[in-house]
């Protein structure tokens, strides 16, 4: 295998509602910024992929407007995914190792605030049995944490301390749409938005946009001091009905990080871009995180939570925390699909 | 450096305007089933799932990959979504051979669709976006002037078009799969149907289709110890550029002109007219057949016509065009690119019955999307490059 690195990576800031910018928009700035950082410009991408979801826009092929941030003339190698950016940087990662790219850009964006996305989020459900019955996003949600609350597997206050600990990072992350400092006392005070749901156990409803530079070997150490080199990535697809998986752990989760490396565990951060608190502690348990693990120090996706980049926001977080030597090993989580479907599992190295 | 890999299944379903008798679910795994046959392969011996298909508005389902993947084996396994408009076929089996290119996965199963009869891709194409100019064309209104601005720099007979439509209805004759089966095609039939989209008659236009095809791709090592035949893939290629801007050449895009290049080189193709047996290319309204020989350097610059007037393009000709009948004759639109991948694989193969060309070693598989903006291609041989 070839050595892949991280070495550029900047974002908007999640915003619950963009007034005045479309996606791509939104997107400009990112990836100005990303040449700026990086100092590369277009035609030093060998490959470029991005992720976003037409529904989120609301048109067809909503992707294609998103070459106009990026300046695509001359042509460009490009392909996009309908799934979140991180899924777009492992098909860049896969160009870089068959020796297709030594360089590529990968970016994510969305703008969920135009529709009302719980309920878009429904359309993802089986459109025979499931999706006619209108289940949202945050009752589908609530019936796994329920079931996790009945069966023992996490118990409320455990949820809530998810989102004290999510939201007292961020305090220090200029990018987080909330932050502060909660207590588990006054989020069990909540009401129920969902039972056992409250606000606080669901992520922000955020748009924006994040864009990483990927570069191999020599390249990588042109580009960087300290690049975070990519030592494991992996992704594992669970089927989507509710009824035939175990809604109590995220075997996909667990597959992905011992395929990805991850099971050896040592990691100093971890991001997630789990949306809900019960998710979180499904997917912290699935790493197999100890207690020498900060979690989420940006605040994970409970903090800022841009559909369609914010998984690829935690390999870029994992990321800067590497490059300036906070992070030695950090692992970096992104998730697609109902109660944890599908999940994408990134080990990244210093050395 | 890259893996070498084979295709060495392929599975389609018939291409019909409406499969009622299937979900979405059970379109793809018709045509995964027949390509795991082909391939004398399980679903456990499938290491990775890659699907692709068009806009998710047109069959109203966010993302149905999610809810799709179960069908076609992707349980617990890796898999990948991938839309790039048009060309998303065509994407979609680059992005498959990429997993065994890059020595990540043995053996991959790809699989494309679209199910039109459950959507209404007009409908689709045209929602207009605040501060948006809505063109409200659909997709023959948008490339018409296109055709037209070919037909005026080129100098072709106005009949050229025509020509493709009744030479890619009879191949489709003899393709079982195809959706149009026209057994009374001719000249008279196509110039006397109606114009849709001036110079675009109706029977050079595409129809709306059903179907799904698949494809089952494998390691060096693994597709060289099989006895039956295999499509090696010598090269792939894509490329990009952005629908509007001062001064882009939308009849003759550069992305177009830079993928042939670029695909030919890493080929070892000097030329392609010689060099390749037959090509399978995305002609969704017939003048596109000429323009994309030209788009792909197969002929000179204004001088594409000239193979169709000439017979070449004809499954006698000395350069066999949309074997299977093309997609004039055959568009679930996510899926066609993929199709035509696979018409190039099959042919090299010698799996194409009535529509093979004779001793096909050599074939290009080519799709296009967007405004003319996007590509991507594969050339495949019998033999190893």
């Amino acid at each position: 295998m070839r050595d892949v690195a991280v070495v550029g990576f900047t974002q908007s800031p999640s915003m619950r509602r963009e007034p005045d910018r479309n996606e791509v928009e939104i997107l400009i700035p990112v990836i100005q910024a990303l040449r700026e950082q990086t100092g590369l410009s277009s035609k030093d991408f060998d490959f470029i992929c991005s992720g976003s979801s037409d529904y989120l826009a609301g048109s067809s092929f909503a992707f294609v407007s998103g070459l106009d941030a990026v300046g695509a003339w001359p042509p460009v190698c490009e392909s996009h995914v309908e799934m979140d950016g991180a899924w777009a940087l492992y098909e860049a990662w896969v160009k870089i190792q068959m020796g297709y790219a030594d360089t590529a850009l990968v970016y994510g964006f969305g703008k969920p605030s135009m529709g009302d996305l719980p309920l878009t989020m429904a359309l993802q459900l089986d459109p025979y049995s499931v999706m006619p019955l209108w289940p949202d996003a945050i009752s589908i949600a609530g019936l796994q944490a329920r079931h996790c609350l009945e069966n023992g597997v996490l118990s409320v206050e455990d949820m809530a301390a998810a989102a004290v600990r999510d939201r007292g990072h961020a305090k220090d992350n200029p990018y987080a749409q909330i932050a502060g400092d909660f207590t588990v006392e006054g989020i069990l005070a909540e009401e129920y938005l969902v039972n056992p749901l409250r606000k606080s156990d669901c992520a922000p409803i955020s748009d924006g946009a994040s864009a990483i530079v990927l570069a191999a070997g020599d390249r990588a150490r042109e580009l960087r001091d300290r690049p975070a080199w990519i030592r494991g990535i992996e992704h594992i697809c669970e089927p989507m009905d509710l009824g035939v998986r175990d809604l109590g752990r995220s075997r996909s989760t667990e597959i992905a990080a011992e395929k990805a490396g991850a099971s050896s565990g040592g990691f100093d951060i971890a991001e997630l871009s789990a949306p809900f608190t019960h998710q979180e502690i499904l997917v912290e348990k699935a790493l197999g995180l100890s207690g020498t693990t900060t979690v989420n120090p940006s605040g994970g996706a409970l903090a800022g939570n841009p559909m369609m980049a914010v998984g690829l926001s935690r390999i870029g977080e994992c990321a800067t925390r590497i490059w300036d030597g906070q992070a030695g090993r950090a692992v970096a989580h992104a998730t697609s699909g109902p109660c944890l479907q599908q999940n994408l599992v990134c080990v990244l190295e210093g050395n | 450096m890259a893996e070498l890999a084979a295709v060495v299944g392929i599975g389609q379903t018939n291409y019909e305007a409406k499969r009622l008798d299937l979900s979405q679910p059970g379109l793809l795994r018709e045509a995964a089933e027949k390509a795991l046959a082909d391939a004398s392969c399980s679903w456990a011996d499938i290491d990775a799932v890659i699907i692709g298909k068009a806009p998710d508005l047109f069959e109203g389902v966010m993302m149905p990959e999610l809810f799709l993947n179960d069908a076609v084996g992707g349980a617990y396994k890796p898999m990948l979504r991938v839309h790039t408009a048009g060309s998303v076929g065509g994407s979609t089996g680059i992005v498959a051979a990429s997993m065994v290119q890059s020595g990540i996965h043995d053996r991959v199963l790809c699989v494309a669709y679209e199910k039109q009869s459950e959507s209404n891709a007009t409908w689709a194409l045209s929602i207009s976006m605040p501060f948006s100019l809505a063109t409200v064309a659909g997709a023959g209104g948008y490339f018409a002037p296109l055709v037209r601005g070919y037909i005026r720099r080129s100098g072709a007979p106005e009949d050229t078009g025509i020509r493709v439509a009744v030479k890619d209805r009879q191949n489709a004759l003899k393709n079982p799969l195809a959706h149009l089966h026209l057994e009374d095609i001719s000249f008279e039939m196509v110039a006397n149907s109606p114009m849709l989209w001036d110079p675009i008659r109706y029977l050079e236009t595409c129809p709306s289709s059903d179907g799904a095809c698949a494809m089952v791709m494998e390691k060096e090592s693994l597709a060289s110890a099989r006895s039956g035949k295999v499509a090696w893939i010598h090269a792939t290629e894509m490329r990009s550029e952005p629908t509007m801007f001062s001064g882009r050449d939308q009849v003759m895009p550069q992305a177009t002109l830079d993928n042939a290049a670029s695909l030919y080189k890493k080929a070892g193709i000097s030329n392609p007219r010689k060099e390749l047996d037959c090509a399978e290319i995305y002609v969704p309204f017939s003048w596109f057949e000429p323009m994309w020989m030209e788009g792909m350097l197969i002929s000179e610059p204004n001088e594409g016509w000239k193979m169709t007037y000439e017979g070449a393009t004809a499954l006698d000709g000395d350069f066999p065009v949309n074997m299977s009948g093309g997609v004039l004759s055959s568009n679930p639109i996510g899926a066609s690119g993929l199709i035509r991948f696979a018409e190039a694989a099959l042919q090299v193969r010698g799996l194409a019955e009535a529509h093979q060309v004779d001793g096909a070693k050599k074939a290009l598989g080519h799709a296009y999307g967007g405004g003319s903006q996007y590509f991507s291609t594969w050339i495949v041989g019998s033999e190893k490059p």
